[in-house]
């Protein structure tokens, strides 16, 4: 186990590397300059901009460029915003609460309700309730978030008056409901949908004959038994679809003005705000790389058959 | 390391009942009543029928491959020709038809049908002419990523050792950028964004996914005996992979493909809402959704008709590859 993280530790640095310097690339070997930017229309001075590129470090060649960004980020400095002069990891830091409260209440409406919805498919599979799910689960990925957010606003918000349609606060877990009812919608029909179909696969196997033969209540097979061997590819979902909630935050953030992550990353991209885009996307790289290593330790746990050497 | 999704993809490859003569021998046990099953139905006693006649044979007949393939095909029809459904002009701005008017719901297929948006413009022919764009878009990233996944899916897979170590590495740094914001920083540096940027942009990063199933694909494909056999008869690397890996490790793929298709028209609907998709004069339905949202109360008619079918192209496609899926996996029968 403890050698097997190592290794998978390892593997990572790479990745990290590799995905941070094509961001990087993307970022900022592409046309637009976030120096220039600071001026808008007027007319820029030139000796001043100029002082300001070379302070910045913007002069220098890309891949020195790069190299001091990921010296940088190994002390623990993930740049500085270039119209604040702010430390990117405090800017993260200020939208960070907020997007793990989203993050953590669409999560757990992912999780409780897809899977529920796909325990119940499962069993009766073939039957009306089946088709019922299967049908609202395809419709939800269907439509796009965008609309879906709009659909809840309206309705569920402000026509039926059962949840505050916007987010003054986002302390307060009661206005977040609505965004994460809409950030959860996609997730949890692909949940319902993977759990289902594992579910029927797993449903006659044969450690099920056995467990109804050695006499255990249907409850206790289908729950310890079936939805426990049952969970490997939902959890393998639940990870990667973690490692994304940031990004997906985006657009739902923007619907009900949430000051999230997905919110300043967006503004930072629309004003070419360099360091802050890379700075957000390497932390989400990192969230989305320890998801996915704590998915495959979980494997583990869920099947005993499979073991890390 | 345990991956679940690539033997389940894998699985389907080698009960392709068209593997060959050996192939009713070497099938596995779980494919077998499949193969005997096929034997019993197929019409010429000679020849099996293929694993691919064999999935089309029942997917005609449902109607859950049926109806979406029907919308798709209508779709494709608007996207090529859409004068033949509108006689308005998408661009056709007059402020004399106000956005706030009713649409006239009893008015079939005329401008006035779904009614105008806020700068007087038909929204009927706004979303006919906008289906070009998605159509076009998930179309042609689908198209370049089965071809630029399979490729690097199928090296990996077939070489092994370190061009595996490369190409995999490779696959793992590309899978770890997030798929949309990776996109927008690509398409935020560009000030014209049209249909070709947002496809580039979408294939740079989507190839992923494609390339891991095809790589499983061609590992659980590479060892069977029709392989051994073309080889020791002295077939290059090159005929092999194209005659005789690929045709029968694809089916996982297209299926993974069907489905990604989808979710690039998604994608393109997301970008293009949040304003870093495609730019003017191009039209597309996730544009026209993001400038109906400030009149979402008083006009909501100019959010609804794209959203609507923006939502049944995406159903169409998502229903086509659960169908196609269905078919070519001999497990659910």
């Amino acid at each position: 186990m403890g050698r097997y993280v190592v290794r998978r530790l390892l593997q990572m640095i790479p990745v990290f590397i590799g995905a941070t310097f094509i961001v990087f690339m993307m970022m900022y070997a592409l046309p637009g300059d976030p120096v220039r930017a600071l001026w808008g229309e007027r007319a820029p001075d030139e000796a001043q901009m100029a002082a300001l590129k070379a302070d910045l470090g913007l002069d220098d060649p890309i891949l020195l460029q790069y190299w001091h960004y990921l010296t940088g980020l190994l002390q623990g400095d993930f740049g500085t915003q270039i119209s604040s002069r702010r430390e990117v990891i405090d800017v993260i830091g200020d939208a960070l609460p907020a997007t793990i409260r989203l993050t953590v209440l669409a999560f757990t409406i992912t999780v409780v309700v897809g899977i529920g919805l796909g325990l119940i498919a499962g069993l009766r599979a073939g039957g009306k309730t089946d088709g019922l799910i299967l049908f609202v689960t395809l419709l939800l990925i269907s439509v796009p978030v965008f609309v879906i957010g709009y659909l809840y606003q309206t309705y569920l918000g402000v026509k039926w008056d059962l949840i505050k349609p916007t987010v003054q606060d986002s302390e307060d877990w009661g206005q977040l409901l609505l965004p994460a009812l809409v950030l959860a919608s996609l997730s949890l029909a692909y949940v319902a949908r993977l759990t289902r179909t594992s579910i029927v696969e797993n449903r006659r196997a044969d450690y099920m004959r056995t467990a109804k033969a050695k006499g255990l209540s249907a409850r206790r097979a289908v729950t310890v038994h079936l939805l426990r061997n049952s969970l490997i590819p939902v959890v393998t979902f639940l990870g990667v679809d973690l490692g994304n909630l940031a990004t997906g935050a985006i657009v739902t953030e923007g619907i009900f003005n949430i000051h999230g992550i997905g919110n300043t990353v967006f503004h930072a991209l629309n004003s070419r705000e360099g360091s802050t885009v890379v700075g957000i996307v390497t932390f989400i790289i990192l969230v989305y790389l320890v998801v996915t290593l704590i998915v495959d330790l979980l494997y583990a746990v869920l099947d005993p058959r499979i073991r890390y050497a | 390391m345990p991956e679940p999704q690539e033997p389940q993809a894998a699985a389907t490859a080698p009960n392709s009942p068209d593997a060959g003569p050996a192939a009713g021998a070497a099938v596995p046990s779980q494919g077998a009543p499949v193969a005997v099953a096929v034997a019993e139905a197929g019409p010429a006693p000679g020849r099996p029928r293929s694993l691919w006649s064999d999935a089309w044979h029942d997917l005609r007949r449902r109607p859950s491959f049926v109806i979406p393939a029907l919308i798709i095909l209508l779709l494709l029809v608007i996207a090529v020709f859409p004068g033949w459904f509108t006689s308005a002009s998408p661009r056709a701005a007059d402020l004399t038809n106000h956005y706030l008017q009713k649409p006239q719901l009893t008015h079939f297929f005329s401008p006035e049908w779904l009614g105008y948006n806020q700068q007087g413009q038909s929204v009927y022919a706004r979303i006919i002419y906008g289906t070009r764009a998605s159509i076009v878009i998930g179309l042609s990233v689908t198209v370049l990523v089965m071809i630029f996944g399979s490729l690097v899916g199928m090296l990996a897979g077939y070489f092994g050792g370190w061009v595996d170590t490369v190409l995999s590495r490779l696959t793992d740094i590309f899978l770890g950028i997030p798929f949309l914001l990776g996109t927008m920083v690509i398409l935020v540096s560009f000030d014209t964004r049209s249909e070709w940027t947002v496809t580039l942009a979408l294939a740079f990063l989507g190839w992923t996914t494609i390339a891991r199933v095809m790589r499983g694909s061609v590992i659980a494909v590479k060892q069977a005996d029709y392989v051994a056999a073309a080889r020791s008869l002295g077939a290059g690397t090159w005929r092999i992979l194209m005659r005789h890996i690929l045709p029968n490790a694809v089916a996982p793929v297209i299926v993974v493909g069907m489905v990604a298709l989808g979710g690039y028209i998604t994608a393109e609907a997301v970008l293009s809402f949040l304003g870093i998709g495609l730019s003017d004069p191009a039209i597309s339905w996730g544009a026209d959704i993001n400038r109906a949202q400030e009149r979402i109360r008083n006009a909501p008619h100019i959010l609804l008709y794209p959203s609507i079918l923006l939502s049944i192209t995406i159903l169409s496609f998502l229903m086509l590859g659960d169908a196609v899926r269905d078919a070519l996996d001999p497990k659910l029968r």
